[in-house]
């Protein structure tokens, strides 16, 4: 399974492939989060001990799911374009970052509204809630080093060393955190003996999951494509000084 | 090696003729643990209760105190592109300028860590293995801070992200750090925790020389 990377480091051919993706991820954005917003919001049942709260949830797992696999696409992106020099994929991994932070921060928020009526606290110091938020601050460090560079290539490169230390760090903190303190619960969705949870909450969850990453894709294809044309426009307006 | 090991002399020598550094790093580890018993209160029991978390987090914050400085000084000078021209390995250049760190501004607050223990009412078994898991941790802190301090090297106000992009990875270290004490306190066993922090030390032994020397390289180019 050879691919050529280089084939989609040209970012016009990657302009041309994201035109296409987009129209679809915007559709699907729109039909699963309208159907998923559906069936966890009335087609669901309450639960018997939470009640409606238990809604929230529909909200919250996706987002924290989505905030783990965007730190790994933005550490896989990184090292693609360390190794490889590959500019969109530095690309990628700049746009994809804020977006990983929202949801890091959306996942923060409605776990503490959740937590309020369950806990009766707002914030516990517990494994989960700490290491997602010490993840939020990955993400701000990722993000204030792509700032501080003058240099975009350079910036690149040392965003991606900064990724890559993170992506490393991230199980160690995960288990240092585990074994430090806990209340939120296990893992029930991805486990060894599979779903741990009924059919009726774990479709509308699936549906809100999937409905997450087409709207993921959507913005990180207006994000990218942002930053392809920023870009340009730089090298545009200093080719414009040259000839004045 | 006769190479390495003059470098460390160098940076060690630079660092104590300068005089501030070790003295600064210091009497700031002590100005935090003196700052803990006035805002908290003196109650002894309180005191012992959070004592090795305050112990820690001072010498996370000290040891950041003197990051930056790791590369700064001969950034400025212009010794620091002659190093890496010169025939050490980048890396083994970065092992050279964190050991010389840890020994000059980590090693006096493992030393003077006891007595402040002492202050803070910890009992005996508790100072012991905080002593140890100092020992056995605080490199770690110079690895990765040597990361950072590459990444921020030559940059302005470069101190402020420092702390954004390191403090964040020194979480393990705390945690690990703070539970070896207080299972010593509590009698337990210390060493499933001692080795889990040498674990993590060997662990940055092998990314953080990595890490900084392309750090390093990139902030130079």
């Amino acid at each position: 399974m050879a691919i050529d990377l280089h084939k989609y480091a040209n970012p016009k051919r990657f302009l041309a492939i994201t035109a296409a993706i987009y129209p679809w991820s915007v559709w699907l954005t729109v039909i699963l989060l309208l159907g998923g917003l559906y069936l966890s919001l009335f087609v669901a049942p309450p639960d018997y001990q939470q009640g409606d709260t238990v809604r929230i949830m529909f909200v919250h797992v996706p987002a924290a799911w989505m905030a783990l696999m965007i730190y790994t696409l933005m550490a896989v992106s990184s090292a693609v374009g360390l190794i490889w020099k590959h500019p969109v994929a530095d690309l990628t991994a700049k746009a994809a970052a804020p977006i990983g932070a929202c949801f890091t921060f959306l996942a923060l928020v409605t776990g503490s509204l959740w937590g309020q009526p369950m806990w009766g606290t707002f914030w516990v110091w517990d494994a989960r809630l700490t290491s997602m938020l010490i993840l939020l601050f990955l993400y701000l460090g990722y993000m204030a080093i792509w700032e501080s560079f003058d240099d975009p290539t350079k910036a690149a490169k040392a965003a991606a060393i900064l990724a890559l230390v993170g992506v490393v760090n991230i199980p160690i903190i995960r288990f240092s955190v585990d074994w430090w303190n806990t209340l939120h619960q296990p893992a029930s969705v991805a486990t060894m003996d599979g779903p741990k949870i009924h059919s009726t909450i774990l479709i509308p969850l699936l549906v809100m999951g999937l409905a997450y990453t087409a709207f993921f894709v959507m913005v990180l294809i207006i994000r990218v494509k942002a930053e392809i044309l920023k870009r340009r426009l730089h090298v545009l307006q200093i080719a414009e000084l040259r000839e004045s | 090696m006769s190479r390495f090991i003059q470098l460390v002399g160098r940076d060690i020598r630079l660092a104590f003729r300068q005089g501030s550094a070790v003295t600064l790093s210091l009497s700031f580890f002590v100005i935090i643990v003196v700052l803990f018993p006035l805002g908290v209160g003196p109650e002894l029991a309180v005191l012992a209760r959070i004592g090795p978390g305050v112990l820690w987090v001072a010498a996370l914050l000290s040891c950041l105190l003197t990051l930056d400085r790791m590369f700064q000084a001969d950034f400025e000078d212009g010794s620091l592109d002659l190093l890496i021209i010169g025939p050490l390995p980048t890396e083994i250049l970065v092992l050279a300028k964190v050991i010389a760190h840890w020994l000059t501004s980590v090693l006096p607050l493992i030393v003077i860590a006891p007595i402040l223990g002492l202050s803070l009412n910890l009992p005996g078994d508790g100072i012991f293995a905080l002593t140890l898991a100092l020992l056995i941790g605080t490199p770690t802190l110079s690895l990765i801070g040597a990361m950072g301090a590459a990444l921020t090297v030559g940059m302005r106000r470069g101190g402020v992200l420092l702390s954004l992009l390191v403090l964040p990875l020194y979480i393990p270290i705390l945690i690990f750090g703070v539970a070896a004490v207080d299972a010593a306190i509590a009698q337990l066993t210390v060493v499933p925790h001692l080795f889990l922090l040498g674990g993590v030390s060997l662990g940055a032994l092998v990314v953080g020389p990595l890490a900084a020397a392309a750090g390093l390289r990139l902030s130079l180019s």
